[in-house]
């Protein structure tokens, strides 16, 4: 493990040799006669998502995560913003960082407009500021002439048009991205480019997963790249980047 | 100097703990519109679908009520409770409310995987909101209680308005039992297969068609076991003040109070003790 960097910037997010496991229920073996096992402690796996990463994250810093799909990226984010409380260790901030996304919690069934209102409030938007917001997301959303139909009539680009356009009305201090925020058609995605931008530069700091090395390069100002729950490399984006495409171009080599 | 001790020097704070638990009440409080909002907007929902639409909210008990009115009357014969359709219809209207609840408030966690790996807020909102929309799909047939009670013969009262303070122990007591349940449900998700059979077990013990002390005459520790029951103590306040001739003895009040305020009060702090751990998957 890396040793973690401290300066005499002040620090923003602190993480501490943070473990995150699951527990899963599975026999653990391949499909096959399995009568025995019905109830199902015996085949309790666990599986370590997070495996001891400690870090120091300060003022200004755009971090971008890389790394192959299940190395760990996500579990990391979620156990920085507070929904998935680490197996072991701590992680400390200057306030509770905010996952992008807003999805689960809207309806189907109803317009959009009166899922604007539903999604604007577990964003922790209060009344007043709604009625100011409302307009702007709808506007946002490019969606005002579709606003007051059910969501389930929307297709699939409309409606992660509407959730990128509730989730990103709020700006927040600490704010983690993950993955694929390229919706909608070509005028939408540079909308959304735009404002995610301009949300980076609201929030002190940024926490950025995606697999597109250019878009991490650009944006970010430091990056991690995890493999197997670890974080092997940290430091300037160029340099990991490049040595993880290189390592990545290298191992579809053999 | 490690590193948790530079992060507290440095004035962060330990994301993924437990609140204390005033700073959670008023975190929670802080919440009351998403709780409101997301109770009055997922009945909405439900009933979006449906042609009849909100309509079936006060159909489905009514029907329930009168398989149930038709067969258990024919059985009981004699034994038939005085009043019997009011009886009958106060029972079946306040039970439902109580089920939705119970059923509802177990599965508010484990049906929410999603909203729980997304959004951050106190995570005792998703019960809460279950409960207060069981309550906004109650209103309708509270209403409807109204006229039936009229067609059978009640007359206009001024107790009539004391079932406010009867729903208002039911909501508190149906709120204790859901946060208590989203947490227990949370570990143990086995138990919302065996939920079902509990709301059977309590169907029949708590008087919803018979009157406990006229099938129980003969089994008095069984009789005082069962009176125990806060679902057939709140039933038999909600019949003392909408029937005529209802008599409510006055300690009936304390004991409804004491079970419905103390389920809330354990709910709140059960629920909250195990706050950090609900996102765990």
């Amino acid at each position: 493990m890396e040793s973690p960097r401290v300066t005499s910037k002040n620090p923003v997010v602190v993480v501490d040799d943070v473990h995150v496991t699951y527990k899963v229920f599975g026999t653990g073996k391949r499909v096959g006669r399995s009568i025995g096992s019905w109830v199902k402690r015996a085949g309790l796996r666990e599986i370590h998502a997070v495996t001891g990463v400690s870090m120091v994250v300060h003022e200004g810093e755009t971090i971008g995560l890389i790394g192959s799909n299940g190395s760990g990226k996500s579990s990391l984010l979620r156990a920085i913003a507070g929904l998935e409380p680490p197996t072991k260790g701590r992680i400390y901030a200057t306030s509770t960082p905010s996952l992008l996304g807003v999805g689960a919690v809207l309806l189907p069934n109803l317009s959009g407009e009166k899922n604007i209102i539903l999604g604007a409030l577990a964003l922790g938007f209060n009344k007043k500021e709604i009625e100011s917001a409302r307009e702007s997301i709808i506007e946002f959303s490019d969606l005002s002439e579709h606003i007051d139909l059910p969501m389930r009539t929307y297709s699939a680009g409309m409606s992660a048009k509407l959730r990128f356009s509730i989730t990103a009305s709020k700006s927040h201090d600490i704010l983690i991205i993950d993955e694929a925020l390229s919706v909608g058609d070509k005028h939408f995605q540079t909308k959304a480019q735009e404002k995610i931008i301009q949300l980076r530069e609201e929030a002190g700091t940024v926490f950025l997963v995606s697999h597109t090395m250019s878009s991490i390069e650009e944006t970010c100002t430091r990056v991690l790249w995890m493999d197997k729950g670890k974080i092997v490399r940290d430091g300037n984006p160029k340099e990991v980047c490049d040595e993880y495409t290189a390592f990545m171009e290298n191992k579809n080599g053999d | 100097m490690n590193l948790s001790e530079y992060a507290i020097s440095h004035g962060l704070k330990e994301i993924g703990v437990r609140p204390k638990f005033w700073s959670y009440l008023k975190q929670t409080w802080g919440r009351r519109h998403f709780i409101f909002t997301r109770a009055l907007f997922s009945s909405e929902s439900a009933s979006s679908q449906t042609r009849l639409g909100r309509w079936w909210l006060v159909l489905t008990p009514s029907i329930q009520g009168l398989i149930y009115g038709l067969v258990f009357g024919l059985i009981l014969g004699d034994l038939r409770p005085d009043k019997f359709v009011p009886f009958l219809v106060i029972g079946v209207f306040l039970f439902s409310f109580f089920s939705g609840s119970l059923s509802g408030g177990a599965s508010s966690l484990t049906s929410n995987v999603g909203i729980l790996s997304t959004l951050s807020f106190p995570r005792i909102a998703l019960p809460l909101s279950v409960v207060l929309r069981q309550l906004i799909d109650f209103l309708p047939q509270l209403a409807i209680l109204i006229p039936i009670l009229l067609v059978f013969g009640e007359q206009i009262s001024w107790s009539w308005l004391l079932v406010v303070p009867v729903i208002l122990l039911l909501v508190f007591l149906n709120a204790g039992i859901a946060m208590i349940f989203a947490r227990v449900a949370s570990v143990l998700q086995d138990i919302t297969n065996f939920i079902p059979f509990m709301i059977r077990i309590l169907f029949y013990s708590s008087g919803i068609f018979f009157e406990l002390d006229r099938i129980l005459g003969n089994y008095p520790e069984l009789l005082s076991v069962a009176q125990l029951n806060p679902v057939y103590v709140i039933l038999k306040l909600a019949r003392g003040v909408l029937l005529s001739d209802g008599q409510i003895p006055p300690d009936l009040w304390i004991t409804a109070s004491i079970w419905s305020l103390g389920t809330f009060a354990v709910g709140v702090v059960f629920f909250w003790r195990a706050e950090a751990t609900y996102g765990k998957s």
